[in-house]
């Protein structure tokens, strides 16, 4: 129950900072993107004040032994910089082009209802699950491969 | 700069700064990255993750959908705006979103915010090229075709 509920505290900052920041209104974002026309340096902003606030807080946090509801704390391990990462990063930018959203801000906009938005999410939902079977059949066939 | 460019500078670094906020506390909290395509994508086939894991994902869920609403009524204002290209292009982007994200492990949030915010080479590697990726979309659609 304490996790459902710091959950959804969290969810509800980070949907609120989204709305504050423009984030969840495409134009905005699309206007920073748009370098060549009349750039929106906003989204500079955001991303300054999010990344001060994080760097700051995962310091002080990083000094507590376990987080409060978890038995550890899951810092990511991965170094690599290989193709799938600046490959799927690729991808991933040109769809947040196309669109103007990336998927918190997506999910976030999802209140409205618009059928635009939801066409979006639904297809963004496919997508992942679609990359994640190609990449358990991938791993699937080096096992076989491997044991063959 | 004009007062008013200031002034939404200074709303758009409030906004940042609950963004770092929302992580932070999941942190705190829950010992976990804030990356909202690993939060989707980990409740998602195959392999969701186990019960154990499923709550706190779904609730982070419900509240960012709840964000919004909340920020248009203290307000007045509506922060959510409408989409801005067809649905066919709209159903291109989120498959492209979709996959690119679960194969570069993440997005804006997890990169962007948590993964700089750790000094990470390789979410520093990821944010520099989807903003290049972005842009040149952009610059593409708006400017050359």
């Amino acid at each position: 129950m304490r996790s459902l509920i710091s959950g959804l505290i969290s969810g509800l900052i980070f949907g609120a900072g989204l709305a504050l920041a423009g984030m969840t209104d495409p134009a905005v974002v699309l206007g920073f993107l748009d370098v060549a026309g009349a750039w929106n340096p906003a989204l500079a902003f955001v991303m300054g004040g999010a990344v001060i606030v994080t760097f700051s807080g995962y310091r002080l946090v990083r000094r507590r032994g376990r987080p409060v509801l978890a038995a550890s704390f899951s810092w990511p391990t991965a170094t690599q910089i290989d193709r799938r990462l600046i490959g799927g990063a690729a991808l991933f930018g040109i769809g947040w082009g196309l669109a103007g959203y990336c998927p918190g801000p997506a999910v976030a906009s999802l209140g409205s209802g618009a059928p635009g938005v939801v066409a979006f999410v639904v297809a963004m939902l496919f997508g992942m699950v679609l990359m994640r079977m190609i990449a358990r059949g991938r791993q699937l066939g080096a096992r076989i491969a491997r044991s063959g | 700069m004009t007062p008013d460019m200031i002034q939404i500078w200074l709303i758009a670094l409030a906004g940042g700064a609950l963004i770092g906020l929302a992580a932070v506390w999941l942190m705190l909290f829950q010992g976990r990255i804030m990356g909202i395509s690993g939060i989707l994508a980990a409740l998602l086939p195959p392999a969701p993750a186990g019960a154990g894991d499923r709550g706190w994902r779904v609730a982070f869920l419900v509240g960012l959908v709840l964000g919004p609403v909340v920020v248009a009524a203290v307000t007045g204002g509506n922060p959510v705006g409408a989409p801005v290209v067809s649905p066919p292009m709209l159903i291109l982007a989120g498959l492209l979103v979709g996959m690119g994200t679960v194969l570069g492990s993440g997005c804006t949030s997890g990169h962007g915010v948590c993964g700089l915010s750790r000094l990470s080479l390789r979410s520093l590697a990821a944010t520099l090229t989807f903003m290049a990726t972005g842009a040149a979309t952009v610059f593409v659609v708006r400017h050359l075709i």
